[in-house]
C-alpha cells in the first residue's frame, strides 16, 4: 500500500527580498485509499505544499522529507516524481502551443506506464474518460491548455487523473472557476478514480462547496505554512460555519 | 535537506524582437540595386540592410576581398523535357527577375562565370522535381542559377546545399503565364559554411510560385527571397523554417513589390533556436505600391527559443499606398519554451528532452504539412529530430 509521508517540511521561496519562507514545518502522512482535505485561507501556503511536492523549481525544500514507498520524493526529478506515482492536478495549468491533447495524453501514458498502450485500448479508454467527463471528442484534437476555458482546463486535468492512475493525487483548488455541473461532472470523475481504492488523494480547496461531492476522510486546516488541526469531515463543518477566523492573526481571513 | 532545482539549466530564455522604426523600403537601403558590386559601398555594419549581420563572418564576400578560389560539385536531375544550359551574363534571361540590392549579392552577379539556367517548356508538367545538389568543397565560389518556368508549366525545383564551403550566388525565377512553381532551397550546409543568395521571382500573369526555405546548417546564412509581379493575378507564397544552432547566423530577408493589381501574398516563416549566440534575423519587408488596387498579403514569423543565450531579431514591416486592397497584415512572435510548460509536461512523467522533442515537433507540425512537397517532409522531420537529439 502507497504511502506518502511529509515530515517537518520546510520550503521558502524566493522574494524580493530575499527567501522568504512559506512552509513552516509540514507534518502530513496519506495512504492510499484516504482522501484528506486540505483547507485554509488564501496565502498559507497551502498550493505551495502542493508544487513542492511534485517539485516546481520555484519553490526551495529548506528542511524535512518527503517519503513516497520509502523513496526519497524530494532526490527525484519532476518526471521521476510522476512515474513515481505523483500527480498534481494545477490550478493554473500552461498552454502547450502546438502539442495536441491526444498526442499529450498518449505521450504522458507511455512515460507513466513505461510502455506505449495499445492503441485501440488506449483510444477506447480515452473515449470513454472523455464522455464520462462530458468533453467533446473535439477536444482531443486542440492544443494543451490553448484557448481552454477555465472549466476545460479542470476537466482536463482530472481526465490526466483517470488515464494516469497514480498512487497519490494532489488536486490544486480544483474546485476554483467551476459552476454547479461542471464541479459535479469533475468530483464524479474524481470519485471513479477514488472509488477504485488505488489512491490517496489531497484535495486543496478554500471552500468546502467541493466536499459535498468528495467526501474526505481526514480535513486537515492549513495556516501560517503548516496543519493548525486535524479532524475528520466533522471539521470541515465547523469552518463552513465559522471560517478560518480562528486560524489566523488578527482574526481575518484575507 | 534537498535541493529541488530540477529544471535543468538553460531552459529559461530570452527572445527579443526588434521592430523597424518607420521607414520605406526603398530607402532603407544603402545604394539603389545595381547588378555592379563598385556601385555598393562597403558595408561597416550600420547599415539598415547590415545591420543584423556579423560582417566579419562573411569571408571578404562584403568588401571585395574575397576570391573564387573554392569548388563546388554540382548534379542536376533534369526531367524529360527539361533543358541545362551555361550561359554568359549577357543572356537576356541572367538578371532579367531582379537585380542586387545589396553588395554581396552583386558581388556574387559581378564575379560568376557563367550562369545556368535551367528551363522547363510552355505547358510541360514535370512528374518529378528538378533537383540540383550543389556540395561546397571548400573556398570561395560565386554563381547564378536561372529558372526559366514556361506559361502554364507545372514544376517543382529542388535545391539542396551541402558540404563546406563559401557560396554567394543569386538564383533567378521567371515563372511564365499561368504557371506553378514550387521553389525548394535547402541549406543543410556543414556548420562552417558561409553563404548568401538573393531569390529573385518575377512572376507572369495568373502565375503562381510556392517558395520553400529551409535552413539548418552553416555559420552564417543570410538568404534574401524576392517577387515582383509583372502582370496582373500573381500569387506567391513563402514558407521558411530554420533551426538555429549555438553560434550559428541565419538570416531571412523577404521583400514582396506589390506594384501591380490584384496579386497576392502569404508569408509563413518559422524558426527554432538553441544555444549560446544561436542568432536568428526575420525581415519581412511588403510594399504595396499605389497601382497595386486589389492586393491580399500577409506575413507571419514565430520563433521559439529553446534555451538561454538565443537571440532573434524579427522585423515584419508592411508599407501600403492604396487603401484599395482586400487584406494586409502581419504578425510576429518569439515565444519560449519555458519552464512552466517544461514542468507541466514533466509533472506528467515526460522527461525533460522529451518534452522539449514534443514542444519543437509541434510547433513545426502545421508548417511542415503546407509544405507539400511529400519527400521533403519526411527528410524535414527527420532533420528537426536530428537537430533536437543534438540539442544543448
Amino acid at each position: 500500500m502507497a504511502t506518502l509521508e511529509i515530515r517537518d517540511l520546510h520550503v521558502s521561496v524566493e522574494g524580493e527580498n530575499g527567501p522568504k519562507e512559506i512552509l513552516k514545518g509540514v507534518d502530513l502522512t496519506v495512504k492510499q485509499g484516504e482522501t484528506h482535505a486540505i483547507m485554509g485561507p488564501n496565502g498559507s501556503g497551502k498550493s505551495t505544499l502542493a508544487y513542492s511536492i511534485a517539485g516546481h523549481p520555484k519553490y526551495t525544500i529548506t528542511g524535512g522529507t518527503v517519503i513516497l514507498d520509502g523513496e526519497d520524493v524530494l532526490e527525484m526529478e519532476v518526471d521521476e516524481r510522476a512515474r513515481a506515482g505523483l500527480f498534481l492536478a494545477m490550478q493554473y495549468p500552461v498552454e502547450v502551443p502546438g502539442v495536441t491533447v491526444s498526442n499529450f495524453l498518449r505521450t504522458s501514458a507511455t512515460a507513466i506506464r513505461g510502455e506505449a498502450p495499445k492503441l485501440r485500448t488506449w483510444v477506447k479508454e480515452v473515449k470513454e474518460a472523455m464522455e464520462a467527463l462530458k468533453m467533446d471528442p473535439s477536444f482531443a484534437e486542440r492544443n494543451v491548455n490553448e484557448g481552454f476555458s477555465g472549466g476545460e482546463k479542470k476537466r482536463h486535468e482530472i481526465l490526466q487523473l483517470e488515464l494516469l492512475k497514480p498512487k497519490i493525487a494532489i488536486l490544486d483548488e480544483t474546485d476554483s472557476g467551476l459552476d454547479v455541473d461542471a464541479l459535479r461532472t469533475v468530483s464524479e470523475g474524481v470519485n471513479r478514480v477514488r472509488e477504485s481504492g488505488q489512491v490517496g488523494t489531497l484535495l486543496i480547496t478554500h471552500y468546502t462547496r467541493i466536499l459535498r461531492y468528495i467526501k474526505p476522510d481526514h480535513v486537515h486546516v492549513f495556516a501560517d505554512g503548516r496543519i493548525a488541526e486535524s479532524g475528520g469531515p466533522e471539521l470541515a463543518d465547523k469552518l463552513e460555519e465559522e471560517g478560518y477566523a480562528a486560524y489566523v492573526k488578527g482574526g481575518t481571513s484575507e | 535537506m534537498a535541493d529541488v532545482q530540477n529544471i535543468p539549466a538553460g531552459a529559461t530564455t530570452t527572445g527579443s524582437i526588434a521592430v523597424a522604426a518607420e521607414s520605406t523600403v526603398a530607402t532603407r537601403m544603402s545604394a539603389p540595386p545595381s547588378f555592379d558590386v563598385a556601385d555598393f559601398p562597403v558595408p561597416h555594419g550600420r547599415e539598415e540592410e547590415w545591420r543584423f549581420t556579423p560582417l566579419e563572418r562573411l569571408k571578404g564576400l562584403h568588401d571585395g576581398s574575397a576570391t573564387a578560389d573554392g569548388a563546388i560539385k554540382a548534379e542536376v536531375d533534369a526531367p524529360e523535357g527539361v533543358t541545362v544550359e551555361a550561359v554568359g551574363r549577357d543572356d537576356a534571361r541572367v538578371g532579367k527577375a531582379g537585380t542586387p540590392v545589396d553588395r554581396v549579392a552583386a558581388q556574387a552577379y559581378s564575379a560568376f562565370e557563367k550562369a545556368t539556367v535551367i528551363s522547363v517548356p510552355k505547358d510541360a508538367v514535370l512528374a518529378e522535381p528538378v533537383r540540383v545538389r550543389l556540395h561546397g568543397e571548400g573556398g570561395t565560389t560565386f554563381g547564378h542559377t536561372v529558372f526559366d518556368i514556361g506559361a502554364f508549366a507545372e514544376a517543382v525545383i529542388v535545391v539542396d546545399h551541402t558540404g563546406d564551403g563559401v557560396r554567394a550566388a543569386n538564383v533567378d525565377i521567371l515563372v511564365g503565364d499561368g504557371a506553378k512553381v514550387t521553389f525548394v532551397s535547402v541549406q543543410d550546409w556543414d556548420r562552417t559554411a558561409v553563404h548568401t543568395s538573393q531569390h529573385n521571382a518575377l512572376l507572369g500573369r495568373d502565375a503562381s510560385l510556392k517558395s520553400v526555405v529551409i535552413t539548418f546548417g552553416g555559420d552564417l546564412v543570410r538568404i534574401h527571397p524576392r517577387v515582383n509581379y509583372g502582370a496582373q493575378g500573381g500569387e506567391a507564397e513563402f514558407y521558411g523554417l530554420y533551426f538555429t544552432d549555438a553560434g550559428q547566423h541565419q538570416e531571412h530577408r523577404l521583400f514582396v513589390d506589390h506594384s501591380v493589381p490584384n496579386c497576392r501574398s502569404h508569408v509563413t516563416y518559422k524558426g527554432a533556436l538553441q544555444g549560446d549566440d544561436a542568432h536568428a534575423v526575420w525581415i519581412g519587408d511588403v510594399l504595396i505600391q499605389k497601382a497595386a488596387e486589389g492586393t491580399d498579403t500577409y506575413e507571419l514569423n514565430r520563433n521559439l527559443v529553446l534555451t538561454d543565450g538565443a537571440r532573434v531579431d524579427s522585423v515584419p514591416n508592411l508599407e501600403i499606398e492604396t487603401g484599395e486592397i482586400v487584406g494586409a497584415g502581419h504578425a510576429s512572435a518569439t515565444g519560449r519554451f519555458d519552464d512552466e510548460q517544461l514542468f507541466y509536461l514533466m509533472s506528467r512523467g515526460v522527461p525533460a528532452d522529451l518534452a522539449r522533442r514534443l514542444v519543437v515537433r509541434g510547433f513545426f507540425a502545421e508548417l511542415v504539412q503546407q509544405i507539400g512537397v511529400a519527400e521533403l517532409e519526411e527528410r524535414l522531420i527527420t532533420k528537426i529530430e536530428e537537430e533536437l537529439e543534438a540539442s544543448v
